[in-house]
């Protein structure tokens, strides 16, 4: 499975919030995404997804251009978790991871073992096997993001993107989201804040500004001092570590932001 | 455990399931044709019942028969239908709005309906061709095809079907005002109102036959459509990261809640509270998953009406209420309940 955007462009009142943006996802290797706050991720994932047309420029799926697909099969080749997903209902863990197996169902087709076991296997992968029971509102922040992811995995895309995933979990969580993911037998895009996890978890790295991509490669080469000083700004060293990948420590501004 | 005898399990647990529905739904219109102001003995509804269905030949007394068979049996029938209709549209609205407070009439259709109403009844309106029923249809699917324009001019977005069908039912209701206070005698004016708030004495056969096609279409599309509505619980994203075909299920989940509804105001008028309150007893009885979340409001709508229509002819002897007036006394307190009830975490606030 190859995800290739081409050129894509997607205004809002005319400005554009994603300008331009061309890459290719390679079957089976980890994307990170990064740029600061309001440099498009959200909007790029969107068209990944495609939940928005790009108003120029396509996406296409080995070939297809997405929007020519039937939405049921691509929902069945990529899955989708959100930066926020909100529900009123009284859902119950469970409930929610099941609703990654619509996808695989057709209107009148019961849900039949496999269905039941692959929800299992979700459930366990992400921790929550002894939470399935529990209703959604119940949850913390983060054991509602373990849900979702649970529920992305329940789909068996062969391309999964997630949107900020480590929102709201603690370290352990973060980290082992993380590593099952990049574990996993599919290609992964995902938007990152931390620019370590990026580092230590992704193939390659896409550096987002103001709507355009500026930089994408292996971590190393993408994530230097000058980059994250002229992209992020602030300053940082990129400490060698044994796996190459690099580890940035991150230098606290020398005059302080001041409010007033 | 062996799979094939899960699944067999399953099924006939299923099939239970639905075998004790239709007793039950049965069972309520037998209680429907049996209760009323005339005291019918139990053995004579059941034999005009029998020799309807199956030619029996008991002998009854006819004007017994008639009041079974024409005036009752056909009440519960529609009464059954009504409830139906409104409650699953209402659970359909409710998860495809994502908004709890959604009811069928959201949609601007009893509002036309009204205004449909009085045009016939008040303004003479079809010359006389046209019944109040067709009327009310009319208006009904005049009011919802304003409201859809106007939302889809919007932005289609659930909160802009929530706004554009508030403006919709505020201009219809403007308008029966207005008919009302130019045109309407006093008695017109009451029985516009009368009306208005549910009333099933003149129901007979042919709209038994209108309601219950239309009741059972519109369940049997939603029902298609239930794994649709279980995606729409995180949002519209969401349902179409999940495959659904977001703006093809709502437009057509909501073109076939606007023609039952339509249908059914235009039978009884505008039953209140229905379609909101059933939903969410519905909800607490069975969750949250479509498949049985929509006959089983079909089920609880159905006895309910059944059931507020034999209050509203008994309750006070000599008179019939109108049937809005019990579903709201009963559907009041009922949705207080629940929202007193609802579980924690849903709508908690600090301090
Ligand atoms: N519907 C919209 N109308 C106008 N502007 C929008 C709309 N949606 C997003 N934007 C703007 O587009 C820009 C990119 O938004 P996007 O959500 O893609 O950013 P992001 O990189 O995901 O940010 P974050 O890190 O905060 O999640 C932002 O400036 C945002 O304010
Ligand atoms: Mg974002």
């Amino acid at each position: 499975m190859t995800l290739t955007a081409a050129n894509l462009v997607r205004r809002a009142n005319g400005r554009p919030l994603v300008d331009g943006v061309s890459l290719t996802a390679e079957p089976g290797e980890c994307l990170a995404i990064v740029g600061p706050n309001g440099s498009g991720k959200t909007t790029l994932i969107s068209m990944f997804a495609g939940l928005r047309l790009p108003h120029a420029g396509r996406v296409t799926l080995n070939g297809t251009p997405l929007h020519r697909l039937d939405r049921r099969s691509v929902a069945r080749q990529i899955a989708l978790v959100e930066q926020h997903a909100e529900t009123g209902e009284r859902l119950s863990v469970r409930e929610v991871v099941d609703l990654g197996r619509i996808p695989h169902l057709g209107p009148l087709s019961p849900r039949g073992a496999r269905d039941e076991a692959v929800v299992d296997r979700a459930l366990v992968a992400v921790g929550m096997a002894d939470m399935a029971g529990r209703s959604w509102h119940s949850l913390s922040g983060g054991e509602r993001q373990r849900a979702h992811i649970a529920r992305a995995l329940a789909q068996e895309p062969q391309i999964l993107i997630l949107d900020e995933p480590t929102n709201h979990l603690d370290i352990e969580h973060q980290l082992a989201i993380l590593a099952l993911v990049t574990a996993l037998d599919a290609t992964i895009i995902v938007a990152l804040h931390d620019l370590n996890h990026a580092a230590m978890f992704a193939d390659r790295v896409a550096v987002m500004e103001r709507g355009r991509l500026v930089a994408i490669g292996r971590p190393a080469d993408v994530l230097t001092a000058e980059r994250i000083s002229a992209v992020f700004k602030v300053q940082a060293t990129i400490e060698p570590t044994e796996t190459g990948r690099g580890f940035i420590r991150f230098t606290a501004p020398s005059r302080p932001a001041t409010w007033g | 455990m062996n799979l094939a005898r899960s699944r067999a399990m399953a099924g006939a647990r299923l099939l239970g399931v639905v075998a004790l529905s239709v007793a039950l739904l049965g069972a309520t219109v037998i209680f429907g044709a049996t209760i009323g102001e005339t005291q019918i003995p139990f053995h004579t509804v059941a034999a005009t019942i029998t020799n309807h269905l199956f030619g029996a030949g008991y002998p009854v007394d006819t004007i017994d028969a008639g009041i079974v068979w024409n005036y009752r049996l056909a009440r519960a029938v529609v009464a059954a239908a009504c409830g139906a209709a409104l409650a699953v549209s209402g659970v359909v609205l409710q998860s495809l709005l994502r908004n709890a407070l959604a009811d069928p009439y959201l949609l601007g259709i009893s509002a036309g309906a009204s205004s449909g109403a009085v045009s016939v009844a008040i303004l003479g309106l079809g010359g006389g061709l046209l019944t109040l029923s067709a009327g009310a249809l009319c208006g009904a699917l005049l009011a919802f095809s304003l409201v859809a324009l106007l939302a889809v001019l919007a932005g289609r977005g659930p909160t802009a079907i929530i706004l554009a069908g508030i403006a919709g039912s505020q201009l219809f209701n403007a308008l029966t005002s207005f008919v009302v206070t130019k045109s309407a005698s006093a008695d017109e004016a009451r029985g516009i109102m009368f009306w208005l708030l549910g009333n099933l004495s003149g129901v007979r056969w042919p709209d038994a036959w209108m309601a219950m096609p239309i009741v059972g279409l519109g369940l049997a599309v939603c029902l298609l459509h239930a794994r649709s509505l279980d995606a729409f619980a995180f949002g519209t994203d969401a349902a179409a990261a999940l495959g659904v075909p977001v703006r093809r299920v709502q437009a057509t989940l909501i073109a076939i809640t606007a023609l039952m509804t339509a249908v059914m105001v235009s039978i009884v008028g505008s039953i209140g509270f229905v379609g909101l309150v059933i939903p969410h007893a519905a909800k607490l009885i069975v969750g949250v998953r479509h498949v049985v979340l929509l006959p089983a409001a079909a089920l609880v709508g159905a006895v309910f009406l059944i059931g507020a229509d034999v209050v509203s002819r008994t309750i006070i002897a000599g008179q019939v209420l109108p049937i809005g007036v019990i579903t709201a006394l009963v559907g009041a307190p009922a949705f207080a309940l629940i929202l007193v009830h609802r579980p924690s975490g849903a709508g908690g606030t600090a301090r």
